[in-house]
């Protein structure tokens, strides 16, 4: 699996970096004030005396005011208020330092969410250049990105912890929302709302890179599938063809354009498989081809149940899409 | 049915206690009739609070069980003891349970209970109305569960958003199930409220002006009047849900004009003052117990009271602080984050009440005092995460992961549940009139406490480092395991608390010392009459003369130094009379006739049943359904010879 | 209470809820599994009766359905997964949302081939003479019985609680559920 990093607490661009330092000071402020309420209920139990069932009550409170505790009440709750109005201010400032984000030359994504897996279109200024991935989104580093974000069937959430906050893509409505990476490494996202059978394996990555090696990986992208070498990888093609992948997915530079799955041109360059759930290894493939129930119980991609040689060709000649 | 033949122009008024001619006359007219029939058409509020409450402490196990399931499966990553289907099943079940089915019915089967011996009355208000309430109730949680046992649960989150739970992804009736279940269960919690409001406004004892009721009673005053105006949206989402799914209409399809994120307002403008319905009684719990406890009447009465008020008005401008991750307006957001931090400030006022009157009384460290500092330290760190949540970018980092089910476990279990627990060793010498073991106690409050915080601490961090909410597995080295691994033995621990709770409740019906009249030495009402109290409450209605009316007695003597009166009597003893009186002031102003025994509650309930669980299948049920509910109400309200008899005769000579 | 009428009340209320759901059983069933195709099928292979496959075709012969479709009718889940597989597969590009166009209507009760479940499955696996494309193969059976299952709820013939509801999309007509039985019968239009 890809080593990753997914914390609230680890924020690697300035997104979850303002909201890490908001919730350091809200923290820090939280804690001041748990630790003085169970501090004055901790005194009034030590300091208050005895009693059981039988003593007498105090009535001496009834019609005589308490000037003491009424003081002390009015002062916790002004404090209160204050440190609350403070709080209101912060996530105000928050808010605003989030949205100025310099959008400068931006990367412009479209991120489809689909069940149980994301759809990833990057919208170059040449519509030729456009390219349309799956589950594994690369940037390069120090560059904005806005991401697009739509819904194919339920809502769904786009959710990078230590990148930026979650934002939820909802049929019917488009939104956007932005964010930067700063440094290098692969950050794990994952669907934060609820969105059936297989909503707790559905996970993404993005990968940033320095800006040289996301070009090179943005032009191999672009570049359709080359044709496998002749024998085993060019008979694992017409296996493709001829059952149910082609119905589905799509392998730019071959007649099968589907969008209904995970795009494969490029299918062996990525990580994982199945959203996240499983390496990328020949092995997994293969357990994943012929039987995706055992792995995604509820998922929508069908067995595909093949005689070991051809899914070994099969494989095979999935393992050229790189 | 064993009732005394009415003669007209009785002679017999209450007044006379335990042991004369009277109070026999009003045992017997106020008990339920006897055998199965009787056990069925009872309308006595103690019967039915009784019955009310057991079912939602079984409804409270059952969701307890479902999420001890839940934790079982999440202990270790990539698990294989629940696939996707029943997981998300158990924690529709486990949320729809909790919420629904026990933490809003409970406050109100307490309530039901208590408010007409702390108002010094026989009754509460509509007491029929109160037993079909209760059967509706019931019938709507077993259709719940019966639903679920044979694998048809539903399965879409207790919260059932569309387009998920919408015809085209949630396939068969499954979601229709769960949208009906609203239905009855809101149908029965309005009903509650109504009943709550017309008994703490109109029947209190004499001499109980509104400045001097309980603070529970105000607990539970604003908690109806929010019950009525939040249920109506959840019944008009769930409606147009079931509309949509059955008959094809559009509310939540956008390609032909809906939207989806309707489905989450109109949910949620409910669903944000749902949790306050949850939270306010038991902070009426706490207002009871503090004082008691304390040996001296609560600092800050009206604070509490306009607290109470303000939270009650407050909790209906939260709702979008669930909707933050939508693409709504930034501004409109931000409206949100200031009500959702000013809320606390109420809250506040209380916490600093209650502290105050602790630090100038002198305790008694019972159980009920126990559950009460537990709530303080599980609700006030719940509410500390609450004011994190209320920040927009906070909440976008950490809304749908775990860090948010650590919260609504820490605000409404230590907010709602340890106070009813609290409230549950308090009353239950009250109502059974043994007193449950301390011992027990002390184990049962140390194994929650210590097993709660277990159980729902690390979710605090599951959340910061990821871990989304509703997910019925996880991969393994994302760093989730051990944290996962130790909420779970939290959730043991929690189980092996309740399996106490259980243990002691029972064994204490028949081994528990005998409680008395005031075990406690409380001030309020309730303890002034037997412990089980008697069928009519009070063999004579007392009159009262300051918010503890039991501490202060007939001292108060302000006006004229004349002694006060300590009682009146003069209500029949052989009909349901009661007295009502005025809003404000508690002057007496009618004798009200309340009904006897009757099964017809029983038989509308089940009319209506029919018709709400035909409707799930065909809309003509709403036209054949009507006609069973319109006999059944018709014979409801036909006037009997016998009763109409008795009434008219004490119009003559009261 | 006693003993007897609590036992009473319990078989009574037992009873009445296994009635009520008894139909809810199997519609509500999920089955997160892959169902091994027939391969017991005790008929031979047939031929493709169309020229047209998707994508590239294929030579092979198509299996006969095993059996008419059971537990894929009075299944909730099942139907559903035919409704979307018939959008996601473009069934509508020629038939229309039931109605028809260069491919005979579905929602009516001419059947050219013949309204059974396994005779629908056949036309899918099988193709048909002008247009109607072979999917043998290219489909695996669950599939091709949820779309078969999905067809026939398109006239009205399955149960109302089992057959789907509106879709989250324009509508072309009523909901499936909605839909009277149009009862088959067998010729050309």
């Amino acid at each position: 699996m890809m080593d990753t990093l997914h914390d609230v607490l680890a924020p690697f661009g300035p997104q979850a970096g303002h909201v890490h330092a908001l919730w350091m000071l809200t923290l820090a402020v939280c804690t001041l004030v748990f630790a003085a309420v169970l501090a004055a209920l901790l005194i009034a139990l030590l300091r208050a005396g005895r009693s059981n069932a039988q003593s007498a009550p105090d009535l001496s409170a009834l019609g005589r005011p308490e000037p003491g505790r009424r003081h002390g009440v009015i002062a916790a709750v002004a404090a209160s208020t204050l440190l609350l109005l403070a709080l209101i201010a912060a996530s105000i400032f928050t808010d605003r330092a989030l949205a100025k984000l310099s959008t400068d030359g931006a990367l412009r994504l479209e991120v489809t969410a689909h069940q149980w897996w994301w759809e990833v279109r990057y919208v170059e200024p040449q519509v030729a250049d456009t390219f349309i991935t799956a589950n594994e989104i690369h940037v390069p580093t120090g560059r904005p990105v806005i991401v697009t974000l739509k819904a194919d069937d339920v809502i769904h959430s786009f959710w990078v912890p230590s990148l930026a906050g979650k934002k939820d893509l909802i049929p019917g409505r488009t939104t956007t929302m932005n964010f930067r990476a700063d440094r290098e490494g692969a950050y794990r996202g994952q669907c934060a709302e609820f969105c059936g059978s297989q909503h707790a394996l559905m996970a993404f990555f993005v990968v940033a890179d320095p800006p040289e090696r996301y070009e090179a990986w943005a032009a191999a992208q672009r570049r359709p599938a080359a044709d496998p070498p002749p024998g085993q990888p060019l008979r694992g093609r017409e296996i493709f063809m001829r059952s149910s992948c082609a119905m589905c997915h799509a392998v730019d530079g071959t007649s099968a354009q589907a969008v209904r799955g995970p795009n494969l041109t490029h299918v062996a360059s990525r990580g994982t498989l199945a959203a996240g759930s499983l390496p990328n290894t020949p092995d997994d493939l293969k357990r994943w081809i012929a039987d995706p129930q055992q792995i995604k119980p509820g998922t929508y991609m069908p067995a595909t149940q093949l005689s070991s040689e051809d899914m070994d060709a099969l494989v095979g000649y999935l393992q050229t899409l790189r | 049915m064993d009732q005394p033949r009415h003669t007209p122009a009785s002679h017999l008024k209450d007044g006379p206690g335990r042991g004369s001619r009277e109070a026999a006359a009003l045992d017997a007219t106020w008990r339920d009739p006897p055998g199965l029939m009787g056990w069925l058409a009872a309308v006595n509020h103690k019967s039915i609070a009784r019955r009310f409450i057991v079912t939602t402490f079984g409804f409270f196990v059952a969701g307890g069980l479902l999420a001890f399931v839940m934790r079982l499966q999440l202990a270790r990553p990539g698990s294989k003891l629940v696939g996707p289907d029943l997981y998300n099943q158990l924690f529709t079940m486990h949320g729809s349970t909790m919420m629904f089915l026990f933490a809003v019915p409970v406050m109100q089967a307490v309530t039901i209970y208590l408010l007409p011996l702390m108002m010094g009355t026989r009754s509460v208000a509509f007491p029929r109305l109160n037993a079909f309430a209760y059967w509706i109730f019931l019938f709507g949680g077993l259709m719940l569960y019966v639903v679920f046992f044979l694998g048809a649960g539903p399965d879409v989150g207790w919260f059932s958003y569309v387009p998920l739970a919408g015809p085209d992804f949630s396939p068969g009736k499954r979601t229709d199930f769960w949208a009906q279940m609203i239905t009855f269960t809101e149908l029965s919690a309005l009903v509650e409220a109504i009943v709550v409001i017309t008994t703490v406004f109109k029947l209190r004892a004499p001499g109980m002006t509104l400045n001097r009721i309980p603070l529970f009673a105000w607990a539970m005053l604003v908690t109806a009047f929010m019950i009525l105006f939040a249920m109506p949206s959840v019944m008009l989402a769930s409606t147009t849900l079931i509309t949509d799914r059955l008959v094809g209409t559009h509310f939540y399809n956008p390609a032909e004009g809906g939207d989806a994120v309707l489905w989450q307002h109109l949910f949620w403008f409910f669903g944000h003052p749902e949790v306050y319905l949850i939270f306010l009684p038991g902070l009426g719990f706490i207002s009871a117990i503090i004082p008691t406890f304390a040996r001296r009447p609560m600092f800050g009465y009206t604070a509490m009271v306009l607290s109470l008020i303000a939270t009650a008005f407050l909790a209906f401008g939260l709702w979008v602080h669930h909707m933050f991750a939508v693409n709504l307006p930034e501004l409109g957001k931000s409206f949100f984050t200031a009500a959702s931090m000013l809320i606390a400030i109420p809250s506040a006022v209380q916490i600093f009440c209650w502290i105050a009157t602790l630090w100038s009384g002198r305790l008694n460290f019972k159980t009920p005092l126990l559950f009460v500092l537990g709530f303080f330290f599980i609700l006030v760190l719940g509410g500390m995460t609450g004011i994190m949540l209320a920040s927009v970018p906070l909440d976008l980092q950490v809304h749908d992961s775990y860090f948010v089910v650590a919260h609504l476990h820490y605000v409404l279990i230590g907010g709602a549940v340890f106070p009813l627990f609290g409230a549950f060793y308090y009353w239950y010498p009250k109502i059974t009139g043994r007193m449950m073991s301390e011992r027990l106690g002390r184990w049962n409050f140390w194994l929650f406490f210590i097993g709660f915080n277990l159980a729902f601490f690390p979710m605090h961090l599951l959340g910061l480092r990821g871990m989304p909410r509703r997910v019925y597995t996880y991969q393994a080295g994302l760093g989730w395991d051990t944290l996962n691994l130790v909420s779970t033995i939290g959730a043991v621990v929690i189980a092996l608390s309740a399996l106490l709770f259980v243990i002691n409740a029972v064994r204490s019906l028949r081994r528990g010392a005998l409680a008395g009249v005031n075990p406690w030495g409380a001030g309020t009402l309730e303890w002034a009459t037997e412990s089980p109290p008697p069928p009519c409450n009070f063999y004579a209605i007392p009159v009262v003369h300051g918010r503890e009316p039991l501490w202060q007695g007939p001292r108060a003597v302000a006006e004229g130094g004349a002694p006060a009166f300590t009682h009146v009597s003069g209500l029949a003893a052989d009909t349901r009379e009661v007295l009502a009186t005025t809003v404000l002031d508690a002057r007496p102003d009618l004798r009200v006739n309340f009904p006897d025994p009757t099964i017809w509650p029983l038989v509308s309930a089940l009319a209506v049943t029919a018709l709400f669980l035909g409707s799930i299948f065909t809309p003509w049920a709403v036209v054949w359904g009507s006609i069973p509910i319109a006999i059944a109400l018709t014979a409801w309200f036909w006037p009997r010879h016998s009763e109409t008899a008795v009434h008219l005769s004490l119009e003559r000579k009261p | 209470m006693t003993a007897a009428t609590l036992r009473l009340a319990g078989t009574a209320v037992l009873a009445l809820a296994c009635a009520m759901a008894m139909g809810g059983c199997e519609r509500e069933m999920r089955r997160f599994e892959t169902p091994p195709d027939n391969r017991a099928s005790p008929h031979p292979d047939a031929p493709r009766t169309s020229a047209l496959q998707p994508a590239e075709p294929r030579g092979d012969p198509v299996r006969q359905p095993a059996g008419n479709g059971e537990g894929y009718e009075g299944n909730a889940y099942n139907v559903a997964q035919g409704k979307r597989l018939y959008r996601w597969y473009n069934c509508a590009g020629c038939h229309a949302q039931g109605g028809g166009g260069m491919g005979p209507a579905l929602t009516d009760d001419q059947w050219r081939y013949g309204s059974e479940p396994a005779q629908i499955f056949s036309t899918i696996m099988q193709g048909r003479p002008n247009g109607m494309p072979s999917f043998g193969g290219h489909l695996s059976e669950d599939q091709v019985w949820q779309l078969t299952a999905y067809v026939r709820s398109m006239s009205g013939q399955l149960k109302k609680d089992v057959a789907p509801g509106r879709a989250d999309s324009l509508q072309a007509n009523e909901p499936e559920a909605a839909r009277d039985r149009e009862p088959a019968r067998p010729g050309t239009k």
